[in-house]
């Protein structure tokens, strides 16, 4: 009788043990730079983000993996009115991390403070229209309809950015509905994440997640530290990892090194198009030609970059998307080609002569021109200089400039007092709606050529009305059908020189379960609420 | 103590002609990217390895160091004739110049100089070329290095000032510019030189901290700055020992310069 007691006490002693070590355990990884809020619908830092991403609750989130809309404090929801309306069945029995019930009145409470002008919300100008307001109906507890003056494309994805925030909770936004709440912050230090007792989500098994206790987020801002402390098992995560490091970490620890394949992220150039910039005339000519600017791309071999500065961890680039994004990429466009001979030809077509080395143009002008990109970028300076050598096989001479990012944020978007410019895409919106700044003619972002009264070219003006098209439609194989277009004239037209899409790579440590890299930001921890720790917590190199 | 002068000079000279010879002794040009040999170690094709383009490193180093050796000196005399003019003036004159020439040279010693410098060369024409945004770097540096030095001139003219050497000059007739340069100058020239042999070290230190940026020397041309900025990643050194080669030569280099100084120095 006894033995069996003690048989008895030592499982269920087992069992506890077990659950303990699988809910218990501190995951660490590091922020670049400090937080600048906490308030989620003022987050416009990554860092913020990050800690947006881990405490806060959406009503529709976008899997990570997947890319497709799952439920999440909305059980369900329907798009209504053309695009105009759309209405949510909310979670019942969900409360934010210090007991307030949820309920509609939070949602609504949020999207008033979101479309407020006085907020300047970085996450409410994609709700709030050009004209009218948002309303939204509350019907019931759990049943809310939010209503828009103007039919908005792609409408769901808007609900992966915002938090809901508690109406009734005296600790306002620290009331979160996350899976973390923030514990403690020593600024210049440290966040430290713990996990929100009343988080709605379980596990197949029924258990409450996050399994993790306490998610700690330090500061670091240099890259070769944070590998260091890496490889000591001080942190547990990487994301953004550089190719360089990645395969020095994928030497001695294979398990630790995870790519994830083409990411969102790619490098580009483009040329100065604007009219009244201050550079010479012939010049203007030569930017604003499309044989040019494809000569020039024809002549850059992405394969070598590929291989020499992203150590095989990235592919050539196509256009605006990448592979990555799974249904807005234009299947059928292929990366530019690298043929020099052919490039050669275009150029001749537009007059430019090779002479003793050196490419003229028709007037007898060298062709040379400046290459801006920001300082202290290694990938970019590599990138830059490889160009370089492969436009000098052409006859060209390139200057390739390194400027302070404000500086070259000043040239590129007021004087326009450059030639060229190397500089990275990242996106982090997977639909096409969120590059509406980018390539209406009109827009700020229409980086090459801004601001434009009306569209100075022929496929300029194409492209808005397929933009505008898109954005005003929601059928979304209609939009695709609209956005395929938009990739395939920003490939003839090339104003943006695509040259290389780069792997997500991240590590992981060994002793994190459970992880599952994506594509998609914030790729290594995409999954917080599902991480664990093996018990013995490090995973540094042994 | 001489001997070590000695070998210290003989080291210098040793490594300024060298990078002279740059053309001559270097295996491949310092541009010439090798793609199929990216990162690789030291072998008889690359005694020093290539760098992550597939750079020759040996051909980057001696055209580096031709860069920063030529170019220092050249900012430091630069600086040290500034500093004699505005230093030495302002002491020799005395009164109301002196105390307008030392505050000017006092809101200058205050500056961030380094922001000035980046500033200076954010503003500059983008199609520079290499060899002019190489020229403009250093001169940059010789015209924003000079108040330290013009301190210690206009000290060193005001002792000159009440010395009883300029005072027999005067009493026996010499006056004007040719008291300046008969006994001023002379005078005051060996506290310059020793100024000017302490600069070259700072603005080669200068010149690539500016290159760990990424503001100093513009690609391809190599220099001492933007070889060093390889070993900003640990990682690096460890997976390849000989990119520390350039921080060993600018060591060398730096020591030796000190070896040397202090015989100029105590020569004042």
């Amino acid at each position: 009788m006894r033995r069996r007691l003690l048989f008895y006490l030592f499982l269920t002693w087992a069992v506890l043990c077990n659950t303990f070590a699988q809910s218990s355990g501190e995951l660490c990884f590091s922020l670049h730079a400090e937080p600048k809020t906490f308030n989620p619908l003022q987050a416009a830092d990554e860092a913020s983000e990050t800690v947006r991403y881990l405490t806060g609750g959406v009503l529709i989130r976008v899997n990570r993996k997947t890319q497709a809309f799952e439920p999440g404090l909305a059980v369900s929801w329907r798009v209504l009115d053309a695009g105009r309306k759309i209405s949510f069945e909310l979670r019942q029995g969900v409360s934010f991390s210090d007991g307030t019930p949820f309920s509609a009145e939070d949602v609504a409470f949020t999207m008033r403070a979101l479309t407020d002008p006085g907020l300047h919300s970085p996450v409410g100008d994609s709700f709030r229209p050009a004209s009218g307001s948002v309303s939204t109906t509350v019907s019931g507890t759990h049943r809310i309809t939010i209503s828009f003056p103007a039919p908005v494309a792609g409408l769901e994805r808007l609900f992966d950015q915002l938090i809901i925030e508690s109406s009734k909770s005296p600790q306002k936004e620290k009331a979160v509905l996350g899976p973390f709440c923030v514990a403690d912050y020593k600024p210049g230090s440290y966040v430290l994440l713990r996990r929100n007792p009343y988080y709605w989500k379980r596990d197949d098994s029924g258990r409450q997640l996050p399994y993790l206790e306490y998610m700690r987020l330090d500061t670091q801002q240099s890259r070769e530290t944070e590998m260091l402390r890496f490889r000591r098992g001080e942190i547990h995560l990487i994301n953004n990892l550089d190719p360089g490091m990645f395969d020095r970490l994928a030497a001695v620890s294979p398990a630790s090194a995870r790519d994830a394949g083409p990411s969102l992220e790619s490098e580009m150039m483009w040329f100065n198009q604007v009219p009244t910039s201050p550079l010479a005339g012939y010049k203007k000519i030569w930017f604003r030609s499309q044989n040019f600017r494809l000569a020039i791309s024809e002549a850059i071999n992405r394969n070598d970059i590929v291989r020499v500065v992203y150590h095989g961890h990235g592919s050539p680039a196509v256009g605006p998307f990448s592979p990555a994004n799974r249904f807005w990429f234009n299947q059928s466009l292929k990366p530019p080609p690298f043929d020099p001979q052919a490039a050669l030809r275009r150029l001749n077509q537009d007059g430019f002569r090779k002479e003793g080395g050196s490419l003229k143009d028709r007037d007898g002008h060298p062709v040379e021109f400046s290459l801006i990109t920001n300082a202290g970028n290694k990938t970019r300076e590599r990138i830059a200089a490889m160009v370089q050598q492969d436009l000098s096989q052409l006859g060209i001479r390139l200057n390739v400039v390194t400027l302070d990012f404000a500086s070259l944020i000043e040239r590129i978007s007021q004087t326009f007092d450059y030639e060229a410019c190397l500089l990275g895409l990242v996106n982090v919106d997977l639909d096409p709606d969120a590059q509406m700044n980018v390539w209406l003619s009109s827009a700020d972002q229409h980086i090459w050529n801004p601001h434009q009264k009306s569209p100075e070219t022929a496929w300029e003006a194409e492209m808005d009305r397929l933009m505008q098209g898109q954005a005003t439609t929601i059928d979304p194989n209609v939009r695709k059908a609209y956005f395929d277009k938009v990739q395939e004239i920003v490939w003839q037209q090339a104003p943006f020189l695509y040259l290389v899409t780069r792997n997500a790579l991240t590590a992981i440590s060994p002793s994190v379960q459970n992880a599952d890299p994506g594509v998609l930001w914030p790729q290594a921890f995409w999954n917080a609420e599902r991480l664990r720790l093996t018990s013995d917590g490090a995973g540094g190199e042994k | 103590m001489k001997r070590l002068r000695q070998l210290a000079l003989g080291v210098l000279l040793a490594v300024f002609v060298t990078s002279l010879l740059a053309d001559f002794i270097t295996p491949a040009s310092y541009a010439t990217q090798f793609r199929d040999s990216p990162n690789v170690g030291s072998s008889w094709k690359f005694p020093l390895g290539t760098d992550e383009l597939g750079r020759d490193r040996f051909s980057r180093l001696i055209y580096g160091t031709r860069v920063s050796l030529l170019l220092g000196p050249a900012a430091a005399l630069l600086s040290t004739l500034i500093a004699a003019m505005i230093g030495g003036a302002a002491g020799y004159i005395g009164g109301s110049t002196e105390q307008l020439a030392m505050s000017a040279t006092d809101l200058f010693l205050s500056l961030p100089w380094f922001f000035l410098l980046l500033m200076a060369r954010a503003m500059l024409p983008l199609n520079a070329g290499t060899w002019s945004s190489v020229i403009i770097t250093f001169a940059l540096l010789g015209l924003l290095g000079w108040p330290p030095t013009a301190r210690i001139a206009c000290a060193g003219a005001k002792s000159l000032r009440e010395s009883d050497v300029i005072l027999q000059a005067r009493a026996s007739g010499c006056h004007g510019l040719r008291l300046v340069m008969v006994h001023v100058v002379p005078n005051l020239a060996p506290t310059l030189f020793a100024q000017f042999w302490i600069l070259i070290p700072v603005f080669i230190i200068g010149e690539a901290n500016l290159g760990i940026l990424g503001l100093g020397v513009a690609e391809p041309l190599p220099s001492w700055g933007n070889l060093l900025r390889e070993l900003g990643d640990y990682t690096v050194i460890m997976s390849n020992p000989w990119s520390l080669a350039p921080a060993g030569l600018l060591l060398l280099v730096m020591s030796c310069f000190q070896i040397a100084l202090s015989r100029k120095e105590n020569s004042v």
